[in-house]
């Protein structure tokens, strides 16, 4: 986004959006956007929850065309996406949780368990994704 | 036009009396969605490559329907408060923002019944 203004009323200043030339990259804000981006996808990804129930709700041929797709190449990529996604918003979203408590606020708690969120998300991912093909 | 100032305007109004709630109400269910989402998770993991007649019986089974009930319906109202908040953050103009609104709650209302609906009718086929 460009020179941040507001939509109406007095021209104030406002704190600028923090992906732009006003903020360097930090892996703070990045998970934060992240965890926004990663919400909105999941948002839309409760489709794919409710088609699977709808399909089988509606017999095994609706079961079986739905399936043909999610376990095509490009349905196991946004299957892949959308369970990390799924363990990140989870992950971040604990994080958060302890900050609504007054925990971990210093920037050195901050970045750990931002650092934290990334390794645990990843691998609760291939855990998942571990169980489902290894076992 | 008038003259006075926003605040002059809000002034003496008195609260809308649910200041907190929205953000309370987001903390709940994000709390409540920590293990019905490992759950989720993992069970639809053991479900690869299960047959229709194996995901029907495990929907059917009544724990199963149950959460997964509890699992849709806190998920999409978490969703439904989230995405309320990026509208409101990044929308601007008041009929777009509006519309965003209505579309968001309708979506995410559409969705839960739809989904709510579907293991109901396998669970008590």
């Amino acid at each position: 986004m460009s020179t941040p203004k507001p939509s109406s009323g007095p021209n104030r200043p406002l704190s600028p959006f923090m992906i732009g030339p006003y903020y360097k990259p930090q892996l703070t804000s990045m998970l934060s956007i992240t965890h926004r981006v990663t919400g909105m996808a999941l948002s839309f990804g409760t489709l794919l929850l409710a088609g699977w129930l709808i399909a089988l709700s509606n017999g095994p041929d609706a079961y079986h065309a739905y399936s043909k797709h999610v376990m095509a190449w490009y349905g196991q990529i946004l299957l892949l996406g959308w369970s990390w996604a799924l363990l990140y918003h989870l992950c971040n979203g604990i994080r958060h949780l302890f900050w609504d408590v007054g925990k971990g606020f210093s920037l050195p708690a901050a970045y750990r368990s931002g650092y934290a969120v990334v390794a645990i998300s990843g691998v609760l991912t291939v855990a998942v994704w571990a169980l489902a093909y290894l076992t | 036009m008038s003259l006075r100032s926003p605040l002059g305007h809000a002034r003496g109004l008195g609260s809308a009396k649910d200041g907190t709630h929205h953000f309370w109400v987001q903390r709940v269910s994000a709390i409540a969605l920590v293990p019905l989402t490992l759950w989720f998770v993992f069970s639809v993991a053991r479900l690869h490559g299960a047959s229709f007649e194996q995901v029907h019986w495990w929907v059917s089974y009544p724990a199963v329907a149950v959460t997964l009930v509890l699992f849709i319906a806190t998920a999409l109202y978490h969703s439904m408060l989230g995405v309320q908040v990026v509208i409101e953050d990044y929308v601007g103009g008041e009929g777009m923002k509006l519309t965003a609104l209505l579309l968001s709650k309708f979506f995410h209302v559409a969705v839960a019944v739809a989904a709510i609906f579907a293991v109901l009718k396998v669970a008590l086929s």
